[in-house]
């Protein structure tokens, strides 16, 4: 019993990662713009956080500086797309290339080093009780945030006038534009929003998840992030769901191992990229479905008519 | 106060100058970064983007690494034109790996007799279709299921991936590889001849040329090429004239997956001479880069893959004889592609000076 | 389009063309001229440092097996001074590109080539052939020719110890071992491990998870955490990284370094450190270059030649577990390699090694059994 509440712990940690890399990217993509360079993103903010952490011994400033780099690199994206139209699709995997290289190189004295930071959590009381306890209440706060992260996203973009905007944005851009909002200036705004979540979840995997830093840490977590958004159908508890999902998946793979069950490996480490190619088809076969779930502008430059 | 302002016509002028001052731009970073690592930026620009063209031998290992980024990007600059959005090269690429490599074990393991330019051609049509079987996969998704090709193709590398793991593991290990994670060496004569004795260049590039050629040809001197491009960034209009976007699809990928396929072949049973899992070291997503450095266009592909060969070979250079990061062919890479994208801004915007003008209508 | 397109593509020609008509005229940088000095007493000159390189799969800081590698190579410099000059290239990918790395360095003139991952094996192979009068030093492979040697560590020796370690300090008789890839070496390891554990406490159980990487932090981590929610008190890994001890660390477990001194990382959990010194080795191949006494061969080196050792032992552990340690050490000096000693049974039960016998060189290369108390299973295609 303790080793399936153990299980429901590390799952939890793991889909924390996606969660919060999802819910950033879940607010580009509402916004109409999409980002592939989360993995870029997420290895900058990464070493950000480790470098941060490791001078400072701060947990918090840590994850300010990882967001706040990640951040910035999303806004010098944004401008990229928004304002001078570039590629979106090219102008992100060239962030990804540029994270990549870049957080390689600031970090190579950061390898092998070791950070002064608490490794354990427990929620006061709630920690303790026998199996809830060790399942859902020894998380380091990050896990609680991405919780409340995502009722918050729910809320914004479904119950407040500026969420209806955003969406509209993403749908109609042209539209809203009429209507005299300032499109690009909203836009921007989300992919820098988007940028710092994608930051405090880089920061998550070297400064808590593995107190270490080393290139390419990230081994394909933003691309499956991206993929989630789909997967969700852009909806924020949907996007939680999927990333547990997957972490658990991953978590499983490795917990049979140690069970003595004999599973083909690579077939098991495949089933979530099958999976979340089995959702899109899914989801996108129905075309209602997909023009009522997906918004409408993904992708496509805007152009403020003049 | 600055701002953009369109152009009545796209810049003839900064077409010329944007790749330029994008290089220019990744000139200017490498230096600064050598500088501030405390090496002469002048050896260390010298050893990054000189020296590679300085010897025989690195200018035919220049020619090796460029064949599968050649291949590639062709593809890939084929699919972006017509507006699929194909990022799974790097899967089609170790499926047309495992195509060609499968066959090359196949005929070592049985003892068949070959030679290099009779078998040549196999490896050729196993590459070629082993990567388009890859991206029919993609194509049929998003045919049937409106499935986005963006994600599939992407989802489909890790998969990729985790196949030619199984198979290295699995039922094509060599049984005298003491048990590592890798085939069989192949046979001598199932390697791609080589153009010059002592060099490591092969054939493959004269395929890859002869690819591009044939690739401009179809772009800009046939019917059908035509449709494609227009299609892409219009497809309204061009339903509208009768161009079927289902036939674009199909025929983009598969020719892209085909053409990656090859590449991987090539690399397997050329300068690799067996299967492992490290037969592609990313080739298929720098090739996105390359596609979009050469502006999509087929002599465009050829330069920008010579471009950033020279930044691999230059990056291993720098690191033996000056001590350099491993890290920094990542950031050049990367810092050319947006300085380009930024560049490219340029030739349909230019900057203006002086107050907004209102009129009425516009809000941002 | 087409003219933008072509003045576009041939503005970057013309670029091109002029770096590479650039590059062809300027051959090496100009060597600044000597200058005259009247020689007053014929002195010899002084010799021509030794240029040695190092090719590494992964990043120097990776506290693990490059890490140790460049170790050996500074112990080199270190010991040699002026008589030899070193380099290495790191990151490098064991496709085709280690075959041109390795030429590189050939046209660099160094005279002695340390390739220090398998992979690198068949580019190896194939240079060495192009070059006779270049040595070429191979880890952990298999083929040799007349200037190509090979050199591998007795790893499963020290692995043995940690074992014994283990075996006294476990409180669940239940051992976790992360492992990478499920090649005769590893699995080399693994038994080692398991029989160490077994000589101390028969009760033993490892359980075995396989991440198929060498160096993955955060994939090492869940593995980790897999067998500690299995069970598991005492781990030990075969990864490269901090990741497995500091998350043992975290649970409140006991762990070992691998490949380096790892105790600085988790104070609580570092029982030992199974360590490498390459040093040893390199200073000897350098040695027999210098010497002009280089001879190609399959070399192993273990805790007898001083190759490898068990370190930084915890003072949690009790000193009849000490004792065991250092007696299986010194049977180890006496007894090189001697770690699989009969009676062993595999997984299955059946007896592959009688009471008695002890494995020789050929069973431990080809390895491809797990001893029985090791839970979990080697890979196929199944």
């Amino acid at each position: 019993m303790n080793e399936l509440a153990s299980f429901i712990g590390t799952a939890f940690a793991s889909g924390t990662v996606l969660a919060v890399a999802g819910l950033g990217l879940l607010i580009n993509e509402r916004a109409g713009v999409i980002n592939l360079g989360a993995e870029g993103l997420m290895l900058v903010s990464a070493v950000t956080g480790f470098a941060v952490a490791a001078g400072t011994g701060s947990s918090w400033l840590a994850f300010a500086a990882g967001a706040a780099a990640a951040a910035l690199v999303a806004a010098c994206f944004g401008w990229l797309v928004i304002w001078l139209n570039a590629n979106q699709y090219a102008t992100g995997l060239a962030v990804t290339l540029f994270g990549t290289g870049f957080s390689a190189f600031v970090g190579v004295s950061y390898v092998g080093r070791k950070l002064d930071l608490p490794l354990n959590h427990s929620v006061p009381v709630l920690g303790d009780i026998p199996f809830l306890g060790v399942a859902l209440f020894r998380q380091h706060p990050l896990v609680y945030l991405a919780l409340a992260l995502a009722l918050l996203l729910s809320w914004f973009f479904w119950r407040t006038r500026t969420g209806l905007i955003v969406r509209a944005i993403g749908e109609s851009p042209d539209s809203a534009h009429a209507l005299g909002y300032r499109v690009r200036l909203i836009r921007l705004a989300a992919v820098v929003a988007g940028g710092a979540l994608c930051g405090v979840a880089g920061t998550f995997l070297s400064v808590a998840y593995t107190p270490l830093w080393v290139e390419r840490m990230t081994a394909g977590r933003g691309w499956i992030a991206l993929a989630l958004t789909v997967f969700a159908t852009w909806r924020p508890g949907r996007l939680l769901l999927g990333a547990y999902l997957f972490g658990g998946v991953n978590v499983l793979q490795l917990t049979l191992q140690a069970q003595g069950v004999q599973i083909p490996a690579p077939f098991m480490s495949m089933s979530p990229y099958l999976a979340t190619i089995a959702v899109l088809c899914i989801i996108s076969s129905n075309p209602a479905w997909i023009r009522l779930n997906m918004p409408a502008s993904l992708g496509r430059p805007f152009f403020p008519s003049q | 106060m600055i701002r953009l302002e369109a152009r009545p016509a796209p810049s003839r002028l900064m077409v010329l100058l944007s790749p330029v001052i994008a290089l220019a731009v990744t000139v200017a970073v490498a230096a600064i970064l050598f500088a501030s690592l405390g090496k002469d930026p002048a050896r260390g620009l010298y050893v990054f983007l000189l020296k590679p063209f300085s010897e025989v031998r690195l200018l035919s290992e220049l020619g090796l690494k460029a064949t599968p980024l050649i291949l590639c990007s062709l593809g890939l600059a084929l699919c972006y034109r017509s507006n699929v959005w194909n990022i799974g090269a790097e899967g089609q690429f170790l499926l047309g790996a495992i195509a060609g490599g499968g066959l090359a074990m196949w005929v070592t393991m049985n003892g068949v007799a070959v030679n290099r330019w009779g078998f040549f051609p196999f490896v050729v049509v196993a590459g070629a279709l082993g990567g388009a079987a890859w991206a029919a996969v993609v194509a049929f998704l998003k045919d049937r299921f409106h499935a986005n090709e963006i994600l599939v193709s992407l989802m489909l590398v890790y998969v990729a991936n985790l196949l030619l793991t199984w198979l290295m593991f699995g039922p094509w290990k060599d049984p005298k590889g003491w048990n590592f994670p890798q085939t069989v060496s192949f046979a001598a004569d199932t390697t791609i001849p080589r153009v010059f004795r002592g060099l490591r260049v092969n054939w493959g590039l004269a395929v890859a040329l002869a690819a591009a050629g044939l690739m401009w040809a179809f772009l800009f001197r046939t019917f059908r090429g035509l449709q494609l491009q227009v299609g892409g960034p219009a497809p309204a209009a061009a339903r509208y004239a009768g161009f079927s976007a289902r036939g674009a699809l199909w025929t983009t990928l598969l020719a892209s997956g085909g053409l990656a396929g090859l590449a991987g072949a090539f690399e397997a049973v050329g300068p690799m001479g067996q299967l492992t899992p490290h037969v592609s070291t990313g080739y298929g997503f720098t090739a996105i880069i390359v596609a979009f450095v050469g502006r999509l266009h087929p002599l465009g592909c050829i330069l920008a893959s010579v471009l950033l060969s020279t930044f691999l070979i230059g990056g291993e250079q720098a690191q033996s004889t000056i001590q350099m990061p491993s890290a920094l062919t990542g950031v050049f890479q990367g810092v050319l592609l947006l300085a380009m994208l930024a560049c490219d801004a340029f030739i349909l915007f230019r900057v203006r000076r002086g107050a907004v003008a209102l009129r009425a209508g516009r809000a941002s | 389009m087409t003219t933008r397109s072509l003045l576009n593509t041939l503005a970057a020609g013309a670029l091109l063309a002029s770096t590479v008509l650039f590059g062809c005229s300027k051959k090496e940088e100009p060597k600044p001229e000597p200058a005259a000095a009247p020689a007053p007493a014929p002195e010899p000159p002084k010799p021509e440092p030794l240029k040695a390189a190092w090719i590494y799969v992964g990043p120097v800081g990776d506290a693990g097996w490059t890490f140790a590698h460049d170790l050996g190579r500074k112990g080199v410099e270190a010991k040699f001074g002026d008589k030899v000059k070193t380099s290495y290239v790191e990151n490098v990918p064991e496709g085709a590109d280690a075959e041109r790395v390795i030429r590189d360095l050939v046209a660099q003139g160094n005279k002695i080539i340390f390739a220090t991952s398998f992979g690198f094996m068949d580019s190896m192979v194939k240079v060495a052939k192009d070059f006779p009068d270049v040595y070429f030093e191979h880890a952990t492979g298999y083929q040799t020719s007349p200037n190509l040697r090979v050199y591998e560590g007795r790893f499963y020796e020290p692995a043995y110890l940690a074992g014994i370690v283990a075996g006294g300090m476990t409180k669940t008789n239940t051992l976790g071992f992360v492992a990478s890839v499920p090649i005769p070496e590893v699995l080399r390891n693994i038994n080692a491990f398991t029989l160490g554990a077994q000589s101390v406490n028969p009760k033993v159980k490892t359980k075995l998870v396989w991440i198929n990487a060498w160096f993955d932090p955060p994939k090492e981590t869940e593995a980790a955490q897999a067998l500690i929610n299995q069970g598991a008190d005492v781990l030990l890994q075969n990864t490269d990284s901090t990741a497995v001890l500091q998350t043992a660390e975290k649970n409140g477990k006991y762990a070992f370094g691998w490949d380096s001194d790892m105790s600085a990382f988790a104070p609580k959990a570092h029982l030992g450190s199974c360590l490498l010194h390459w040093d040893v080795y390199y200073t000897k191949a350098i040695g027999d270059v210098l010497d002009k006494t280089w001879k190609t061969d399959m070399v192993k080196l273990g805790i007898k030649e001083g190759g490898n050792d068990f370190v930084k032992m915890s003072d949690a552990i009790p000193e009849n577990i000490r004792k065991k340690v250092e007696e299986a050490k010194q049977y180890l000096i006496d007894h090189p390699g001697e770690v699989y000693r009969g009676p062993i049974k595999d997984q299955s039960g059946k007896e592959v090694l009688a009471k008695g016998q002890v494995a020789d060189e050929k069973m431990k290369a080809e390895m491809n059994f797990l001893v029985k108390g090791v839970e979990g299973k080697i890979p196929t295609s199944k």
